[in-house]
């Protein structure tokens, strides 16, 4: 490589952009070029210097709550009529719907059904969506441990689009249960776990309830249900993963 | 008993929106100050344009589907600051790409020396340098970022972000080694 061709190529080199042949064929010119070394190294000096922490402004504390007011400022837009009509509409739409699981001699699966999006929609107030926040399960499994009876499968599905973001602990019929919070592009998805060493296994159910939608099975002692606002297909692509 | 039904999704599902939104966009909150802090140069300025490019994100939110939340975000933020620059401050110079380079340190270097680096001076030589530059070097340096994320971001060619890249180092090591010839070396 002639020296010209290479000091075009310099920064892109420091800078790890380029492949591995013609990375080969700088550092060979290196070896040769006093003065392509030299740029190459007061390129590296530069970069060191700029990434000590004191050139990355950080935002001041009161940034954070500024923002979040906004945010919530700026749903509110929708006018106050129209808010208070949403609300008595969903009043009694869950009265409906509360009203017709009773009135058809509901089932108890109707019942946890409802705790659980009960549970999904508490876990949407700010700060409960999670307890243990990470991509790793190897940090997350732990989490788990002593604060159970049992050990709730941890998996992640990264490669497959539906990263694991965390986990919690929540209440279902009135006992302590493992929440997996997944991540499917801009939705989350929460996986409750619990054992039932006492039912026998059932098939994959789906429903919609207010809005979301939600897949419950129980395999092997094993009960669980999604709950998110995803799309259907995505969620029974997680189930099918976490079935296997 | 549908008409009930319909209705209460709205609410609900701006709810898991606002939610999904604190979880994945509102933590890159630091990025996104540290790049409008450099390209505003003014800390009042950039928590402004923060604020405006959040809410803009918010509104957004429902067409992105996703992906890295932080190179999505840090897009609106520049261009944010852009239209910001535009309306509150006298235009800056343009940056002409092809413009012959003056200032390019390509004759004999001289070494630099990480200890002897005047913190000071390298950063007001950032901020000194044309906004394009400036971003391009505090994408880099600062976020880490590829040159093809960079470019996503500037909207420019890949080509054009590693000219800037090495236009953008030139001037600041000529800025550095100018003060430590005019300094000396203690």
């Amino acid at each position: 490589m002639s020296c010209e061709d290479a000091r075009g190529l310099l920064h892109a080199y420091v800078d790890g952009e380029l492949d591995l042949v013609r990375s080969l064929e700088i550092e060979k010119h290196l070896e040769s070029c006093k003065t392509c070394a030299q740029t190459v190294q007061n390129q590296q000096t530069l970069s060191s210097a700029m990434r000590s922490s004191s050139f990355y402004f950080r935002p001041p504390r009161e940034l954070k709550p500024r923002i979040d007011a906004a945010l919530r400022r700026s749903e509110r837009k929708v006018p106050w009529s129209m808010l208070a009509l949403a609300a008595a509409l969903l009043i009694a739409g869950v009265f409906v719907d509360r009203l017709v699981q009773f009135g058809s001699g509901s089932n108890s699966a109707n019942l946890v059904a409802q705790e659980v999006l009960d549970s999904h929609l508490r876990s949407l107030m700010p700060g409960h969506l999670s307890d243990v926040q990470s991509s790793d399960r190897h940090t997350v499994k732990p989490w788990f441990n002593g604060k159970l009876d049992f050990s709730p499968p941890v998996a992640d599905f990264a490669e497959q689009g539906f990263p694991l973001i965390g986990g919690r602990l929540d209440s279902v019929e009135g006992r302590t249960v493992a929440v997996l919070v997944y991540q499917r592009r801009r939705h989350l998805i929460n996986v409750y776990v619990w054992p039932s060493p006492n039912s026998g296994d059932s098939a994959t159910n789906t429903t919609t309830r207010q809005g979301y939608n939600m897949i419950h099975w129980t395999r092997a002692g094993t009960t669980w249900w999604l709950a998110s606002d995803v799309n259907a297909s995505d969620l029974q692509n997680l189930a099918g993963m976490l079935h296997q | 008993m549908h008409g009930p039904a319909k209705r209460e999704q709205a609410p609900v599902q701006e709810r898991s929106k606002l939610v999904s939104f604190e979880v994945f966009v509102v933590p890159h909150m630091g990025a996104a100050y540290n790049l409008a802090r450099w390209l505003t140069r003014n800390e009042h300025d950039a928590e402004d344009v923060v604020q405006e490019a959040y809410l803009r994100a918010y509104r957004f939110y429902d067409a992105y589907h996703g992906g890295d939340f932080r190179a999505w975000l840090l897009t609106i933020v520049r261009n944010t600051c852009y239209t910001w620059l535009q309306q509150n401050r006298k235009p800056s110079a343009l940056l002409d790409e092809d413009m012959a380079e003056l200032d390019s340190a390509k004759s004999n270097p001289e070494t630099l020396l990480l200890r002897n680096i005047d913190a000071k001076l390298l950063r007001q030589a950032i901020e000194e340098l044309p906004l394009e530059f400036r971003e391009a070097i505090v994408l880099r340096e600062l976020e880490g970022l590829s040159y093809k994320e960079i470019a996503a971001i500037a909207c420019v060619p890949l080509g054009t972000v590693m000219s800037r890249l090495a236009r953008a180092r030139d001037r600041l090591q000529s800025r550095l080694a100018g003060q430590i010839r005019k300094g000396g070396i203690a």
